[in-house]
């Protein structure tokens, strides 16, 4: 096999927009369960009515012309290509990753999708069809998607999906103990996923709508920040609610502060629930006037989709054409 | 290796999306709506209304004098004898309906007419004045039939003929906080619409010719201020005016000695109370909102910042970043968060003051924004090292321009944003339930919102105390400005 080297992420960002870290930023060291909590709560709180008025608000922005052909390209190179049922199988892997290296053949200047995202068991099979493409391989682990497992188990699932050539690793924050307020306990779990992905970037999923609110989403996005994440991931996309814009808003919010207070830089991704164009723009939206330009990067910001690539390719060729072309003309995956 | 296409984008640099103008079927000439019909002056004078982000002529538009005045006053008096005083609550609550209705079947032409004379983003007059106008007549139109509960007697009585003066900040919606509860009450209109923003109340004219509504029972004269002045001269039962307080005090006067009721909506120096628990980056929304909400163009702005001092430095940086990402420029462009200056005379007074605030030694921090070069802009400003003494922090700008000062504790921040002769609204910004309530009873304001700020709603009344006017609009205590109670 092969090996492809990820793309470095770009921690440096020469653009002028971009965001400077205050002078003599660091990640704090956290060292006892008593300081995570302070440092937590000392956090601003969310009002829940004023940040959806926001992300309303910024649903409303109109993008025409050059930008939205833009930006309908940059939400394709920014997609997790993802299958995550029981029924898949390793053809149905092979055929995502051919889409994923070439959504639409027929447009052959079409970008290449940023990661193909499976199960731990289908890693091999997603590695071995996307060699030399520059696409990545994601693997869910920790027991996804409600991360019920002892400690070890969930060890052993990343290091399994990491054995097996998985660029990135999804895990699961353990909502149960966030609840009850264990939050050393979830720290330390993400620390040692940390340590298992090796070269690997991992993502944390939050599961958004189990945390509920959005002070909670905050604090789970701090906490998985201090705790090695390099990305932060709103949602398994298998619960009732998954990404909304309010919470991609607040979640932006915190890669944007704890950027300016610590000097790293570390992306989000919106999973579930995002399956047309119009949505996807809003969130780009919402990306630029949040966090800003830095972050309209697939090193920074991803969506978890499988049906928006579809939407994306026939909005991409309404763009170019003028005409809706027929949802045929695009493969169903 | 396959070469991966790069990402072609480094920042979204909106593309125009404007609005087009042609939605708003200008016409070349508006006369004055007097008993129904639209009419010349009787002098045939007129003066010219002009898209003040182009600085170009949109339309001539009828000067009412004395005459037409008079002849519009005696054509509410004839409707309100003859006709609006025997409808039933129910009948005219169908008018009201109708007219709701009518506004929102021609919202997308009221919201383009009102940004091409008013200079405001679309996306406000299409999301908030437009809206809101139709709000209130669905909301007043309940209330026609309901008169008996509304707690003002068993069997409250109309004023009679009044006469309506309304601002160019908001000129649909002021035309309609005014005559829905005026209506639902009862009694016939003379509305005199700001001389810079005739044309959606001509528009708003003709939808009640579309509503049937009986003739004379809304007249429209509009002019400069010796229209207004020869409305206040009229034998009008009833005055109720908003804008400024220099002129409030003049229409005082003049009515002194005279039965006409009065109720007047004046200026502010609203006060933005920010506690060190609040939520810091909807603090900053709110702040954008209470402060280049409709270029500052509102009477009830808040255009004080008082911050906690111990939240001071973030609370900045964050709205600092913030005031960078605003984008000023065409009111026609869908993507635009700032409009233009309403008028040349404004764009001077709010030069001068600000001139003022550098004078007096307050640090300027002005938004690098572009500016287009014709019409009247003036980029989003914040004012920081403020002292009480300093004009910008007692004298209203009616502008973008936020004056920030620091306080310690409850009591200084109270003291301070009580420290004005205006008393219109304030915010409190805070997690803390009891503190906001603490502050809340202790402010001399008409309106305090908390955890946000210039939010309306029709259910809510709305009005100030000393400098700022009295009486109020909107709610059940906006019938009262026109019952006999």
């Amino acid at each position: 096999m092969v090996e492809v080297s990820p793309a470095p992420l770009r921690l440096v960002v020469d653009d002028e927009r971009a965001l400077r870290p205050r002078p003599g930023a660091s990640v704090p060291v956290v060292e006892s369960e008593a300081q995570l909590r302070s440092l937590l709560r000392g956090l601003a709180g969310v009002d829940a009515v004023g940040a959806e008025a926001r992300a309303a608000k910024l649903a409303t922005r109109s993008l025409k012309r050059e930008t939205k052909r833009a930006a309908i390209d940059l939400a394709l190179s920014m997609v997790d290509l993802t299958t995550l049922e029981g029924a898949d199988t390793p053809g149905r892997v092979a055929s995502l990753c051919a889409k994923a290296r070439r959504p639409d053949p027929e447009e052959p200047d079409t970008p290449a999708v940023a990661a193909v995202c499976v199960y731990p068991d289908l890693v091999a099979t997603a590695r071995a069809h996307l060699v030399g493409s520059g696409v990545r391989v994601a693997s869910v682990a920790t027991a996804f998607p409600s991360g019920r497992a002892s400690r070890a188990v969930k060890l052993l699932d990343v290091a399994d999906a990491v054995a097996a050539g998985a660029d990135e690793v999804d895990m699961v924050l353990d909502r149960g103990a966030f609840l009850s307020g264990r939050l050393g306990e979830v720290f330390d779990e993400v620390v040692a996923v940390r340590e298992a992905c090796g070269p690997a970037h991992l993502k944390v999923i939050l599961e958004v709508g189990e945390l509920v609110t959005y002070d909670n989403v905050r604090r789970a996005s701090w906490l998985a920040m201090l705790a090695g994440a390099d990305f932060i991931k709103t949602s398994t996309g298998k619960v009732a609610v998954s990404a909304t814009l309010p919470t991609a808003l607040v979640m932006l919010e915190a890669v944007r502060d704890f950027a300016e207070s610590t000097g790293r830089l570390v992306g989000v991704k919106a999973a579930g629930g995002i399956r047309t164009t119009k949505e996807a723009l809003r969130y780009l939206v919402v990306v630029n006037e949040t966090a800003g330009s830095a972050w309209l990067d697939p090193a920074l910001f991803r969506f978890g989709a499988s049906s928006l690539v579809n939407d994306l390719l026939l909005q991409r060729r309404k763009q170019r054409s003028g005409a809706y072309a027929r949802p045929d003309r695009v493969s169903v995956d | 290796m396959e070469e991966r296409p790069a990402s072609t984008l480094s920042a979204l640099e909106y593309d125009p999306a404007p609005e087009s103008a042609g939605l708003a079927r200008l016409r070349e000439g508006y006369g004055l709506f007097i008993g129904g019909a639209f009419v010349e002056a009787a002098d045939g004078a007129t003066f010219e209304t002009i898209n003040p982000a182009t600085e170009e002529p949109l339309a001539r538009v009828a000067q009412a004098g004395e005459a037409d005045v008079a002849a519009a006053v005696a054509a509410a008096r004839r409707a309100y004898d003859k006709v609006w005083r025997k409808t039933t609550g129910a009948q005219r609550s169908k008018y009201l309906f109708r007219i709701a209705r009518l506004i929102q079947e021609r919202s997308r032409e009221l919201a383009v007419l009102e940004s091409l004379d008013n200079g405001k983003p679309i996306r406000e007059s299409r999301d908030i004045d437009v809206p809101l106008a139709a709000a209130h007549f669905f909301y007043y139109a309940g209330w026609a039939d309901k008169l008996e509960h509304a707690g003002f007697g068993p069997d409250p009585r109309p004023l009679g003929v009044a006469g309506q003066i309304i601002p160019w900040n908001f000129p649909l919606l002021m035309a309609a906080w005014k005559l829905a509860p005026a209506l639902a009450a009862g009694n016939t209109c003379v509305l005199k619409p700001a001389e810079t923003t005739p044309l959606s109340a001509l528009v708003l004219a003709e939808i009640l010719q579309q509503a049937e509504l009986p003739d004379g029972v809304v007249n429209v004269v509009t002019g400069d201020g010796s229209t207004g002045a020869a409305l206040v001269a009229s034998p009008v039962d009833k005055v109720a005016f908003t804008g400024s307080t220099e002129v409030g005090k003049v229409i005082q006067r003049r009515l002194a000695g005279r039965p006409t009721r009065l109720t007047l909506e004046l200026g502010g120096k609203g006060a933005n109370i920010v506690f060190d628990d609040a939520p810091l980056d909807e603090v900053v929304e709110g702040i954008v909102d209470g402060i280049f909400f409709n270029q500052g163009h509102v009477c009830c702005a808040g255009s004080r910042l008082l911050v906690q001092e111990s939240v001071a430095e973030d609370v900045l940086h964050r709205l600092r970043r913030r005031v960078d990402q605003l984008r000023v420029g065409d009111p026609l462009d869908k993507n635009t968060d700032v409009g233009a200056i309403n008028s040349a005379a404004q764009l001077e007074k709010i030069r001068e003051l600000t001139a003022w605030g550098e004078r007096e030694g307050a640090t300027r921090y002005t938004s690098p924004c572009a500016l287009p070069e014709r019409g009247y802009w003036f980029a989003p400003t914040v004012f920081t090292d403020v002292a009480q003494t300093h004009r910008i922090a007692r004298e209203e700008v009616f502008g973008p321009v936020l004056s920030v000062l620091t306080f310690r504790t409850p009591e200084e921040a109270v003291a301070k944003a009580n420290n004005t002769t205006y008393g219109l609204a304030c915010g409190v910004w805070s997690e803390k339930g009891s503190r906001t309530l603490w502050v809340a009873e202790r402010l001399r304001a008409g309106v305090v919102w908390a955890n946000t700020y210039n939010r309306f709603d029709p259910a809510s009344p709305f009005g100030g105390v000393r400098e700022s006017g009295f009486g109020r609009e909107g709610g059940r205590h906006g019938l009262e400005a026109y019952l006999d109670v």
